[in-house]
């Protein structure tokens, strides 16, 4: 046997070999156990536990962690696939803190980021990328024919922000994507205390007659509703600095392919809001009432139930006036239509001519007051209508951090329990079993000492979010209302500038009748 | 050398066209209107107080006037139907854009009834327009006989004659655009009048919406909830902008072109009315000219007679309705002119105000920090 390797024999350095590993085993095998903690998470969701093996595992140490899962966890590896499945259900119950799931890309410039232990780091991290990016949605187009057709939209975001790959990028997206996204983000964010902007309605009536190939007005109208409401969602969604970040939201924007989300029958926010209630239900159900130590959290919760009365009532007054302005402009029309039938049947002809440009001006007019309905409905009426199902979220995390409080109490109450169980141990007259039991316990109760503690330190972090949440929500709100008010005042200004143009066309006409 | 003339002067002894209704003073149902009308002399003004009965009064002493020729053929200045200070809802659509506006338009119908009235040298020689414009005491109120004027009395099998065919191609022609010319009248009132009512729906949406805005401002210290409240406040003036801006709007509407589409439909009702006596004087005389022409021998001279009488009363209106039309077309296209005129000019000038309110609006919004 001649060997033609002259590499140094295998006197004890066979051990040396086969760390190399290449031989011995083809494929890569580093990197998916060192990420194995990472993926961990993903797999037990399926088991429907509140995991409090990750709760020990991720407890101590989690820069350590990190450290670990580093380089390995890149764009290309195939965890990111498992990391950005479909996620958890929305049924699920919340899992632990995200930094073991997800680790966000901040940018290529940030080399220490996954020594950070929470998102409130990362978003103090601010640093290099200002806010830039827009989003819009457009080009609906039908695909498919019957029942089973759905509409695809045009995603194009233009940035300038190193978070992505490139500075102007499309995909189509449909429907049932845009609720798929947001069942992600709400099951990874809200229970955290995260405020995730509600998806846009789902609508059976409306999409049946698109699906139906109806190509009428109230068709079109329905699409173009939609269209805007999912620009608006994706600009607020990625308005937030942390969303921003999220793996699912990166994919949503830039992915070609889109693994297609199933099951979005609770993903609309109708479907948040149910999950929502029977989450406060059963908090309500149990007879211990929240004890609340900070005034600041039962000041907000009731300025936002006076917000959600006082916004449903404004956007009932503003969907008042959008009905009126149409009528207007119908009456216009008709108006219109007589006068010209009046010109026709004139005999004087330069009344004739001005009756005729009379029938012009008010068709034009017409023109104008659809022009400042749509003008009062796209502006004001969606804006308020979004804010009222943004509301829904912020009352989800409150109701959040009523559970995560209850989960503290019961784990409190339990290890209460289990200390009297202790001490009672101590007057057995069993000896021989004694020791046994006592060190069972004894490792119950520090079990339970750790549960605990994470229980403490969750409410701790979500009482947190929600403050610099709740000041973020009131800090775009003012934003929000303010940059609508303006284009709403531009609209107007507008319009009364062509009706000046129109009446100084006209008066010249009305002089010369006689 | 002085000629005496017989002038066959009006026994008005006030001006005709600018006669004012300066005030309307509601009692409970009633209204009563304060008339200010110029001596002719110069020396001073009347001041009488009337109700819608003794304008109705007037219109009944006009309508029987009983030594006129071919008064007939008179297209009479039509007077508004009567409004109640608390009218139904019934009376308050047949009023139209009449019943808008706190009386203001309605005065002025009454107004231009009264100016028309005044300067028609035909029916201004009637003592009952001295009277009314001049007498402190209200004018009796005892109905007067009944004529054929009044239109309740029209009965049903008359209105058959309003497609006789005519004999004269100016007469026919007129009736035959008059017919089209009132249903496009009225149509285009009509819809002028819901424009109207729907511009003072947004108006009240408008204030609402403004109303509920001021329900959002909270107390507190928290610069957020201030900037909140604040921008609710601004919001709100905005929306009271748009308010006034969409009254003023229908304002303008409702007292030129509103007005003036009403006047000018009930004026060629009036005029279709007109030509509808003439042409029932008409079918009179050709029924008179039948039974003379078939009357036995012992009848003859008695139709011949009715004949002769029919006739010359026709002849006599046709020659004031010939008249009366040219006038009336003059009139009514100048009266258009001026409602055109007038309307395009008000909303104009709205507009124009708007505009710099919402600029400065604007400008604040922008100016805001943050």
């Amino acid at each position: 046997m001649a060997d033609t390797v002259r590499d140094p024999p295998p006197d004890g350095t066979d051990f040396h070999e086969l760390e190399d590993g290449e031989e011995l085993f083809p494929e890569p095998a580093a990197a998916p156990e060192e990420s194995q903690p990472a993926s961990l998470p993903a797999e037990d969701i399926s088991t429907n536990s509140n995991g409090p093996k990750q709760d020990l595992l991720f407890d101590d140490d989690p820069e350590d962690l990190f450290a670990e899962a580093t380089e390995e966890v890149s764009l290309d590896s195939p965890e990111r696939d498992v990391l950005l499945s479909d996620g958890p259900s929305p049924a699920i119950t919340p899992i632990t803190p995200p930094t073991s799931v997800i680790t966000p890309r901040i940018g290529h410039a940030h080399d220490d980021m996954f020594t950070h232990s929470s998102f409130d780091e990362i978003e103090e991290e601010e640093g290099g990328d200002s806010f830039d990016i827009h989003i819009s949605v457009s080009d609906p187009e039908k695909v498919g024919d019957g029942m089973n057709a759905y509409m695809a939209y045009k995603v194009t975001t233009k940035t300038s922000m190193s978070l992505f790959k490139q500075k102007d990028f499309s995909v189509k997206r449909r429907f049932s994507d845009f609720l798929g996204l947001h069942s992600k983000l709400a099951s990874k964010y809200l229970h955290i205390g995260y405020i995730v902007p509600p998806a846009p309605e789902k609508s059976i009536v409306g999409m049946t007659k698109v699906k139906v190939g109806k190509e009428d007005q109230s068709s079109n109208e329905f699409v173009e509703k939609r269209r805007s409401a999912l620009e608006r969602y994706l600009m607020r969604t990625v308005k937030h600095p942390i969303l921003l970040k999220d793996p699912d939201v990166l994919q949503f924007l830039e992915s070609s392919e889109l693994p297609r989300a199933v099951s979005t029958q609770a993903l609309s926010s109708a479907g948040l809001l149910r999950m929502v209630n029977k989450a406060a239900d059963a908090v309500n159900k149990m007879t211990i009432k929240m004890n609340e130590s900070d005034a600041w959290f039962e000041e907000k919760q009731q300025h936002f139930e006076n917000l959600d009365v006082q916004l449903r009532k404004l956007h009932a007054s503003v969907e008042s006036l959008v009905c009126h302005r149409k009528e207007l402009s119908v009456n216009t029309a008709q108006f219109a239509k007589s006068a010209a039938m009046l010109g026709n049947s004139e005999d004087h002809t330069a009344l004739s001519r001005a009756l005729s440009q009379l029938a012009e001006v008010e068709e034009k007019i017409d023109q104008l007051h659809q022009d400042q309905a749509n003008g009062d409905f796209y502006l004001f009426s969606e804006l308020l209508g979004d804010y009222v199902r943004l509301l829904t979220a912020v009352k989800g995390v409150f109701e959040h951090r009523m559970k995560t409080w209850q989960k503290w109490q019961d784990s409190q109450m339990l290890l209460q329990k289990k200390r009297e169980a202790e001490a009672k141990l101590q007057f057995t007259n069993k000896p021989d079993k004694l020791q046994q039991a006592k060190d069972e316990i004894k490792e119950e109760i520090e079990e339970l000492e750790g549960k605990v503690q994470q229980g403490e330190r969750d409410f701790e972090q979500i009482s947190k979010t929600i403050r610099k949440e709740v000041s973020r929500f009131e800090k775009e709100r003012v934003k929000d209302f303010k940059t609508i008010i303006v284009k709403y005042l531009e609209s107007l200004v507008l319009t009364q500038q062509q009706l000046i143009k129109y009446w100084e066309a006209f008066l010249p006409e009305a002089k010369a009748i006689s | 050398m002085m000629e005496e003339v017989k002038e066959v002067t009006s026994a008005l002894s006030v001006h005709g066209h600018n006669i004012k209704i300066t005030d309307v003073v509601k009692d409970g149902d009633a209204l009563t209107f304060v008339i200010v009308s110029q001596k002719l002399s110069g020396t001073g003004e009347y001041h009488v107080d009337r109700t819608w009965d003794d304008f109705e009064w007037l219109q009944q002493h006009l309508f029987s006037q009983e030594d006129v020729p071919g008064l007939q053929g008179v297209i009479f200045p039509p007077l508004p139907a009567k409004a109640s200070g608390n009218a139904s809802a019934k009376i308050m659509k047949q009023l139209g854009v009449l019943g808008l506006g706190e009386w203001q338009p309605y005065c002025k119908a009454l107004e231009t009834f009264l100016q028309q009235v005044a300067t028609h040298k035909i029916l201004n020689k009637n003592k009952a327009v001295e009277v009314f414009l001049t007498s402190s005491d209200a004018p009796g109120r005892q109905k007067v006989k009944k004529n054929i004027f009044n239109r309740l009395s029209q009965a049903v099998e008359e209105m058959r004659k309003e497609g006789h065919k005519d004999v004269d191609e100016f007469f026919q022609t007129e009736r035959d655009h008059n017919l089209v010319l009132t249903g496009c009248t009225k149509t285009a009132a009509e819809k002028f009048l819901d424009m109207v009512l729907t511009e003072q729906k947004i108006a009240v949406a408008c204030g609402h919406f403004s109303a509920a805005l001021h329900l959002c401002v909270e107390p507190g210290e928290d610069p957020d909830k201030k900037a909140f409240s604040r921008l609710c406040v601004q919001i709100s003036e905005v929306f009271d902008s748009m308010k006034k801006n969409m009254t003023s709007v229908a304002e303008n509407n409702v007292n030129t072109l509103g007005l003036g589409l009403d006047l000018e439909s009930r004026y060629q009702e009036a005029e279709k009315e007109m030509l509808f006596r003439r042409t029932c004087k008409l079918v009179e005389l050709e029924n008179a000219r039948r039974n003379a022409e078939k009357a036995k021998p012992v009848k003859k001279a008695a139709m011949e007679e009715v004949k002769t009488a029919t006739q010359t009363e026709f002849q006599q209106i046709c020659g004031v309705a010939r008249q009366e039309i040219k006038q009336f077309h003059g009139v009514r296209v100048k009266m258009l002119q001026q409602a055109l005129v007038q309307w395009c000019e008000k909303q104009l000038l709205t507009a124009k105000e708007s505009t710099d309110q919402f600029n400065q609006h604007l400008q604040a919004f922008r100016g805001m920090a943050q």
